[in-house]
């Protein structure tokens, strides 16, 4: 095990602001911040314009970061091939389509307010991104 | 109003990713890696997340409306079927497969273009493709 109690300082600090995000939409608007749901929108409609303020921040959030910590923001990006980034965004938006969430939808909003289906998604989105770096380490192609 | 709110929230949800590391498929992978050396530390990023939205989501419920007035929609579905625990398993194989999920990844497009611009192109492909609304 790679961990320094000192390490969970910027996780826990990190995940306090997502938390603070996720709770200021929902008290101030009433909606979820659940960001593949919002990139779904964002595209289709009905409503957009939250979602697309929404985006808006997040995009303005990378670029602060980006300025201040560069290319050490995206750790191991530089070494993703192409096509296994499509395999893995094919993945991604056809499982939160079909799942109707992703980290934040269900790993944030819908376990602060205790949704069943988001107490099932989490451990199993856990379990199947476990299992593949589980298999990628075995095949040697982690 | 609602939009100044969304714009604020989305600032501090990117922030936020930033700062705990999510951000870095290589620090992503290192939790997912249980077999090996495993780095748990990004566990703190959901329960810091927890600790602060569970009880603004408690208050908001509690209130009944949100500050803008606008009403909190329906109460979550409690359906269970294969569409949610499949959805869930084929999003969590993305995830471990590269290393990134949709918040994430759209933090880290200004740093990476090409290949955030990638996924993101494939992701909201798999997305429209997966249902009709």
């Amino acid at each position: 095990m790679a961990f320094a109690p000192a390490d969970m300082i910027q996780p826990l600090a990190g995940g306090a602001l997502i938390g603070l995000s996720a709770g200021l939409l929902r008290l101030g608007t009433g909606q979820i911040a659940g960001i593949s749901g919002i990139v779904r929108r964002a595209i289709r409609g009905p409503e957009r314009g939250w979602q697309l303020a929404f985006l808006a921040g997040v995009l303005a959030a990378g670029a602060m970061a980006a300025w201040r910590s560069g290319e050490q923001l995206a750790a191991g990006l530089e070494r993703a091939s192409l096509p296994m980034l499509v395999a893995a965004g094919l993945l991604v938006g056809l499982g939160t389509g079909l799942g109707n969430g992703c980290t934040s939808g269900h790993g944030i909003c819908g376990l602060a307010r205790l949704s069943k289906r988001s107490l099932l998604a989490v451990p199993t989105f856990m379990a199947a991104a476990a299992l593949m770096v589980f298999v990628r380490r075995w095949g040697g192609w982690l | 109003m609602k939009g100044w709110i969304a714009l604020v929230a989305g600032l501090l949800f990117g922030l936020g990713l930033a700062l705990s590391g999510m951000t870095s498929p290589d620090k992503v992978i290192g939790f997912l890696d249980v077999t090996g050396p495993w780095d748990p530390s990004l566990a703190f990023v959901m329960g810091g997340a927890l600790l602060v939205a569970a009880p603004l989501y408690f208050y908001t419920s509690r209130r009944g409306e949100a500050l803008c007035g606008d009403s909190l929609g329906a109460p979550p579905s409690q359906t269970i079927d294969r569409k949610l625990i499949g959805g869930a398993a084929l999003f969590g194989l993305g995830w471990g497969l590269a290393g990134l999920c949709p918040g994430p990844a759209l933090v880290d497009l200004l740093v990476r273009p090409l290949p955030v611009g990638v996924f993101l192109t494939a992701m909201i492909a798999g997305l429209l493709l997966s249902r009709r609304d």
